[in-house]
């Protein structure tokens, strides 16, 4: 099971998730430049936090030419595992990986905190590790994580059931008022339709050493290796 | 013989789509003492140069630009002007 980082110019959490899946799960990992052309190597592609190019224009707008980009479209269409936090999110939706757009927040203010979260399916690797509707709290930064979509879009994806965090208050209540940015139906992550590929506003990756007092995001993580674990043991 | 033109492009937010910076801007003019004004919209203005050979191939790279680069069309829409601009001496004006 191998990690691969995509560090964009402008990516800053990137070794926070390296610590994560090398330093935590020891698992092999290696930070992929946004110029590289080969990932053949890798079963996971992570799109990592922070300020691809700036943000200049829109957020995830220039990193979606990266030479990187096209290779981890076709990873993607692969059928491997892609995950994109916060900028990485953004940059998902803006190559059409994802469905919808990331835009400013409703009330303007940049958002650092944490936030609990409602966790809509279990059925996916990704967060096979949590229970169906568990609540966990993750840490958020972002200025521009108001997920946007079409009523068209939307309506699609919640039939489809690819809604996988909801923004909800500590009850598990999803209204108006646990909604830190505005996001459409408190959405705070989805997933494609096969669930592997998954784009979420919240930092996993923030909150999976205690020494951070928090580890409701290393279930992630988790969730993905025993489901890669079982692929393997399953006979031929 | 290429010719050169100056494009002016801007991107605004679809309609749909809930600008709270313009929001802020429109309780701002309230605050300036201004009760007229309604519906602040903020976009982008972008400049640019470009050679083609005509006006024509001049807007079809234009709405490629813009449709994949410059506006996300999911949130935004984009217009454009296009003028050309005569090359003299290698400055343009």
């Amino acid at each position: 099971m191998k990690f691969g980082i995509v560090v964009f110019p402008g990516s800053n959490c990137d070794r926070d998730v390296a610590y994560v899946t090398q330093d935590l799960l020891n698992c092999p990992t290696r930070m992929v430049w946004h110029e590289e052309t080969d990932i053949s190597d890798l079963d996971v592609v992570v799109l990592p936090g922070g300020f691809s190019y700036g943000d200049y224009l829109r957020c995830g707008a220039i990193a979606q030419f990266s030479p990187i980009m096209s290779h981890v479209i076709a990873h993607a269409k692969q059928g491997k595992f892609v995950l994109g936090i916060c900028n990485g999110f953004q940059v998902l939706t803006e190559t059409g990986l994802l469905p919808g757009a990331l835009v400013r927040n409703r009330d303007l203010h940049f958002i650092c905190d944490r936030v609990p979260l409602k966790i809509e399916r279990t059925d996916i690797p990704w967060t096979s590790a949590y229970a169906t509707g568990e609540m966990i709290t993750l840490p958020v930064a972002h200025g521009e994580g108001r997920y946007y979509a079409h009523t068209d879009t939307l309506k699609a994806l919640e039939d489809g059931n690819q809604i996988v965090f909801r923004y909800a208050n500590s009850s598990g209540e999803i209204d108006e008022t646990s909604n830190p940015n505005g996001s459409v139906n408190n959405i705070a992550g989805i997933c494609d339709r096969t669930g592997k590929i998954l784009g979420m506003m919240p930092h996993p990756e923030r909150a999976s050493d205690p020494l951070l007092g928090s580890v409701d995001g290393i279930k992630l993580f988790h969730g993905l290796l025993a489901f890669m674990n079982q692929q393997r043991l399953q006979p031929v | 013989m290429n010719r050169q033109y100056k494009a002016r492009i801007y991107v605004t937010l679809r309609p749909s789509v809930l600008d709270p910076a313009g929001v802020a801007v429109e309780s701002g003019i309230g605050q300036l003492g201004i009760a007229n004004v309604k519906q602040v919209r903020i976009g982008k203005y972008i400049e640019l140069m470009l050679t083609a050979a005509d006006e024509n191939q001049a807007s079809e790279q234009l709405d490629r630009i813009c449709d994949q680069l410059l506006a996300n069309p999911v949130i935004e829409n984009y217009q454009f002007d296009l003028d050309e601009v005569q090359v003299q001496l290698g400055v343009s004006t």
